[in-house]
């Protein structure tokens, strides 16, 4: 790979834009896309939507394409002890983490070292964040006026993942809340609660390891998911 | 949830840092091969190594293979295999067969 090239994807990386390294197996000679006109582009853009990395063949001629899409962005409601167990595991996923949490004794960063804290209420920084297709929601806070907003929000979104902690109760109480904001089931039935895989977790960092077991689940299509 | 970035982010560094850096991608797999393409293995001259491009049965084989590419410049294909009688030197134990593309960070 040429200096050239590995500063181009940096550069593509830093600026979170997706783009697909193809190498010409025979000669390993390479081209960052999309190029305009390129008689790759269609490959490519099947690689980023599918984010996998595949051998194509174009014009008698292999070439590897692999796809460097932005990482997938998980937005966790709550700067609660859940969380503080939760962002590094997700981190080491390699997912963006961001923190949206309005009460100031909780959303430190004292508690919440080298990530993305949102001091906004939640309504106002989902609407900032626009979750999309790979955006992850999960509400933490238990609090209504502070999970119900995201949820809305995140309902209103493409969010591949929406996730609620709470008991059983906690959870029929909040889709009723939900209902009465004009969701109907079909939405709800998004949501998962009481979220994460039941492993029988217990303390806040096996809770966050459910959780997120269940999110790469959705998110890899597992059939258990 | 892309490895492969921090992968390339840890190769450049290196880079940086003066080491000749070779980097190994998966770029075809057929059956039970553990890692899937795309899958990246940083390997410098001094031996340094991050990454992998398997469960741990072939990355001796490829870490070799990109000391040559090291020396000549010279991107290589490899294949891995149970057609393949290196695969049984080297341990492909999986079963699984994988093509790996080797080349040097220049």
């Amino acid at each position: 790979m040429t200096p050239e090239t590995l500063a181009a994807l940096a550069a593509a990386r830093e600026a979170k834009r997706p783009v697909v390294l193809a190498t010409r197996l025979a000669t390993g000679e390479q081209l960052l896309l999309p190029i305009e006109g390129s008689p790759l582009t269609e490959a490519a853009d099947r690689a980023l939507l599918r984010d996998e990395a595949a051998t194509v063949s174009v014009g008698n001629e292999e070439w590897f394409l692999h796809p460097y899409s932005p990482p997938v962005r998980l937005i966790v409601v709550g700067a609660v002890h859940i969380a503080q167990a939760l962002v590094p595991m997700a981190a080491h996923l390699g997912v963006e983490v961001i923190v949206i949490d309005p009460r100031r004794s909780f959303a430190t960063s004292e508690r919440f070292p080298n990530v993305t804290l949102n001091g906004e209420w939640p309504d106002d920084a989902m609407d900032a964040l626009r979750p999309d297709s790979r955006t992850a929601v999960i509400t933490l806070t238990h609090d209504p006026k502070l999970d119900d907003p995201a949820l809305d929000r995140a309902l209103k979104s493409d969010a591949f993942y929406i996730g609620s902690l709470g008991s059983r109760k906690t959870h029929a109480s909040r889709l009723a809340r939900l209902r009465a904001l004009g969701h109907d089931d079909a939405a709800l039935s998004r949501i998962r609660g009481p979220v994460g895989l039941n492993i029988g977790a217990v303390t806040a960092p096996e809770i966050a390891l459910s959780i997120l077991a269940e999110f790469v689940a959705v998110r890899r299509n597992a059939q258990s998911g | 949830m892309s490895e492969t970035a921090d992968i390339l982010t840890q190769a450049a560094h290196w880079r940086t840092e003066g080491e000749e850096v070779a980097l190994a991608t998966v770029t075809q797999t057929w059956g039970s091969s553990p890692r899937p393409a795309g899958s990246q293995l940083a390997v410098t001259r001094s031996g340094r190594m991050a990454g992998s491009v398997s469960g741990g049965c072939i990355e001796g084989a490829v870490a070799e293979a990109a000391m040559m590419t090291l020396d000549s410049g010279t991107p290589q294909l490899l294949d891995f295999g149970i057609t393949d009688e290196r695969a049984w030197e080297v341990g492909l134990a999986c079963g699984g067969k994988l093509k790996v593309f080797v080349e040097k960070l220049a």
